[in-house]
């Protein structure tokens, strides 16, 4: 190689690449028009979530519709999965192992108990709180109750207990109501609530406010009260322990009883010889009189009249 | 100028369709490289009609892909062989599809060759209602009468660069302003409609949607020649593999297109011819030592020319710089001669200023400056394109004016004849005599 004039650098350059690669045919990296077709569509969105979500959702169905399609398969699993299941309910932190009533008398409490549907120790998985609270609310003497399960493997029942306001008569024997008119308890005797009003009538027991209302009304004398008498379910008889009875009318009862209050307090009405005093209607209150009164009048009236009559 | 142009309007269709999505790709289809950029818009600049934007348009795009191949079936800029071209677009659509990592629908294409001619058009019109609406624009616009630009020859640009309102000239927007006429000039380029039906024809295989077409002239003239040289007359001489396209600019409109059939590769093949070289090998020896201005040094520059043929004595042969330079020189010499003919033609002296840009991937030879400022003239000076926001470094060369261009024009589109509506009266007498030869056929 001859070279006129030392010239290391170009030499060296031209030494080493000058040598050129592409003599020999160079290779074409065009990609075929699939390839091309098939790059443009991965970048499609719709096919990247494809490929990333749907295609692996697609797989895992289609291998467990295959493995499931088989009956022994099913079962195994099915037989896998309650034992697992069951084994995870039954552990000792699970298990209820007693319950507790708060708010109620012992007879509710054994009668709760009675109700309750539980077989203690029992998985707190296995408690139907919601349905159990109904059933121990369907009992009459509870008024409205809560269940939890607490720790300590504790099944509290906190009940509040309805409070009988009245004793209701009826053909059947007696029994409590509370305020809201509704059934407590079957009572045999009257005597065992001595503080309690006792009403009696076909419809009282859906009157009870009313009646309430009207015995309030009645408290100046309430000692000589025997109790309410719903008539013809639409109005109050207050009867008196002397079979007396103060008729009130349907509407305003406790306006009228309040009427014959003052009444009795001013002329004394309800020691004479009156057997009912009628206030049904309110602008003429009427008095009807015992036998020896009515006796006394018709002689009165003689005496003044000259026997006309 | 009664043909539809439904090609082009629908290609500005499917561009505002690109532009709603926010991606679109730039191709530029050259002899020696084809290079695709894919573009995004963020919208938050928006197309709004309210001007240009900050930075002519440029901050309301970025490039997100880049891919450059060789090109292959094409010379003199033009297609030559349809499946190799094909695979071409594929390859570089689909890097920079990858880089970008989005797909692309809509892409705009710029080709150099085609044998580009120029015709100014002038319309006139009487103003109707004494001041300028839409409608008049485009009835001046269909005024202008149409040249014969002979078969086998399709309109590529079409652009108003001047309007007149009256006496006064220079109008960019004559929209509400008031007068009696209005009168425009248009500059419209002609190309070979095979080479636009090839291009065509490509695009649509490679499942793309064409969404514009422009001249490489004007594209790189869009992004080499800076602001004051678009608005104060330049020419853009961008000197690519296959031909060598030539812009003139005024008003930062472009009113001249023309181009050389002699490029990078005719030196190339010269130097190919006279060391008898292979021509991947003369290419090398261009890039890596070519030169236009031979010096004493380069007498004893010898280059080593190599070869694997096994024969010793051709494969260790060796060529002074200043051999090969004797063998460029000449062939850059006719290619600036033959532009400067080119610009004499188009009378290039008259306008104003007379700076010439030059650009492309031939104009990167080494002392081209001195060598074309003694041909073209003092005011040369050697371009590359503007900046645009995620331009990779290495597609910031010269070789890239026109695909830069190109993502200028599609964040900045020109307005073009077909963008303005046909005026009504046109159509009565067309559609009229349409369905009379209806019923003439059918009855």
């Amino acid at each position: 190689m001859q070279q006129i004039g030392k010239r290391p650098i170009l030499r060296a350059r031209t030494s080493n690449t000058a040598q050129p690669e592409a003599s020999a045919p160079r290779r074409d990296p065009a990609p075929s028009k699939w390839a091309y077709r098939y790059h443009r569509l991965r970048l499609r969105p719709g096919y990247r979530n494809f490929v990333r979500l749907g295609l692996p959702l697609c797989v895992a169905a289609l291998v467990a519709g295959i493995y499931f399609a088989q009956s022994d398969n099913r079962a195994k699993t099915v037989a896998a999965w309650q034992q697992a299941r069951a084994q995870l309910e039954t552990r000792p932190e699970f298990m209820v192992n007693v319950m507790a009533i708060d708010g109620a008398s012992d007879a509710t409490a054994a009668a709760i108990r009675e109700v309750l549907p539980v077989d203690l120790p029992v998985s707190s998985f296995d408690l139907d709180l919601e349905a159990m609270r109904q059933t121990v609310e369907s009992l009459d003497a509870v008024k409205t109750a809560s269940l939890a399960v607490r720790t300590g493997n504790l099944l509290q029942i906190d009940v509040y207990e309805r409070v009988p306001a009245v004793v209701w008569r009826h053909h059947e024997g007696m029994e409590l109501r509370d305020d809201a008119g509704h059934r407590v308890a079957a009572v045999e005797d009257r005597n065992a609530y001595p503080h309690l009003p006792l009403i009696a009538g076909m419809g009282a027991q859906d009157q009870v406010a009313e009646a309430l209302q009207v015995i309030a009304a009645a408290a100046p004398i309430a000692d000589r009260v025997q109790g309410l008498v719903r008539m013809g379910e639409r109005r109050w008889d207050v009867v008196l322990q002397t079979g007396q009875r103060i008729m009130l009318p349907v509407d305003a009862p406790v306006t009228a009883l309040e009427r014959v209050v003052i009444l009795d307090r001013a002329q004394d009405i309800l020691n004479r010889d009156v057997m009912a005093v009628d206030m049904r209607l309110s602008y003429r209150p009427t008095v009807r009189l015992g036998e020896a009164a009515r006796e006394d009048i018709r002689k009165i009236n003689e005496i003044e009249f000259g026997g006309q009559r | 100028m009664s043909q539809p142009y439904a090609m082009q309007r629908a290609m500005r269709t499917a561009r505002k369709a690109a532009l709603q999505k926010g991606v679109i790709a730039v191709l530029d289809i050259g002899t020696s490289k084809t290079a695709c950029f894919v573009l995004r818009f963020d919208g938050s600049e928006g197309l709004s009609s309210e001007g240009i934007g900050s930075l002519a348009g440029q901050s309301s795009f970025r490039v997100i892909g880049v891919a450059t191949t060789r090109s292959r079936g094409v010379s003199f800029g033009e297609i030559t062989t349809m499946a190799e071209t094909e695979r071409a677009i594929r390859t570089a659509v689909q890097a920079s599809q990858k880089m970008a990592e989005t797909r692309v629908d809509h892409v705009i294409v710029s080709f150099s060759g085609a044998n580009p001619r120029s015709y100014g058009l002038d319309g006139k019109v009487e103003l109707e209602t004494g001041v300028v609406t839409d409608a008049d624009i485009g009835r001046v616009l269909a005024m202008c009468d149409e040249p014969d630009i002979g078969a086998g020859r399709e309109v590529l640009h079409a652009q108003p660069v001047n309007f007149a309102l009256d006496y006064r000239s220079g109008l960019a927007d004559p929209r509400g302003q008031a007068g009696q006429e209005l009168m425009t000039d248009l500059h419209l380029l002609t190309v070979d409609a095979p080479v636009i039906q090839n291009i065509v024809q490509c695009v649509k295989r490679c499942d793309l949607e064409l969404a514009g077409l422009a001249s490489a002239a004007y594209s790189s003239g869009l992004s080499a020649l800076i602001e004051d040289e678009q608005e104060l007359g330049a020419a853009c001489i961008d000197m690519g593999g296959g031909s060598t396209s030539i812009s003139i600019f005024i008003k930062k409109h472009m009113i001249y297109s023309d181009a050389v059939r002699m490029g990078g590769d005719h030196v190339t093949s010269d130097i190919a011819m006279g060391l008898r070289v292979p021509t991947p090998t003369a290419e090398r020896l261009k890039t890596y030592y070519g030169g236009v201005h031979a010096t004493g040094m380069d007498d004893r520059d010898m280059i080593q020319l190599g070869g694997d043929t096994g024969d010793w004595e051709l494969d260790s042969r060796q060529a002074s710089r200043a051999e090969l330079i004797g063998i460029m020189r000449p062939r850059v010499e006719e290619i600036l001669e033959e532009a400067r003919a080119r610009l004499d033609a188009a009378g290039f002296e008259h306008l104003p200023s007379q700076k010439i840009v030059l650009t492309g991937g031939a104009s990167q030879i080494p002392g081209l400056d001195g060598l074309a400022s003694r041909i073209l003239g003092q005011h040369v000076r050697m371009g590359r394109p503007l900046r645009v926001q995620g331009l990779p470094q290495a597609v910031t060369g010269p070789a890239f004016s026109s695909a830069v261009g190109l993502a200028l024009f599609a964040a900045n589109p020109q307005d073009e004849w077909w963008d303005f509506d046909v005026p009504t009266e046109m159509y009565p007498a067309r559609s009229l005599k349409r369905a009379f030869r209806w019923f003439k056929d059918n009855w």
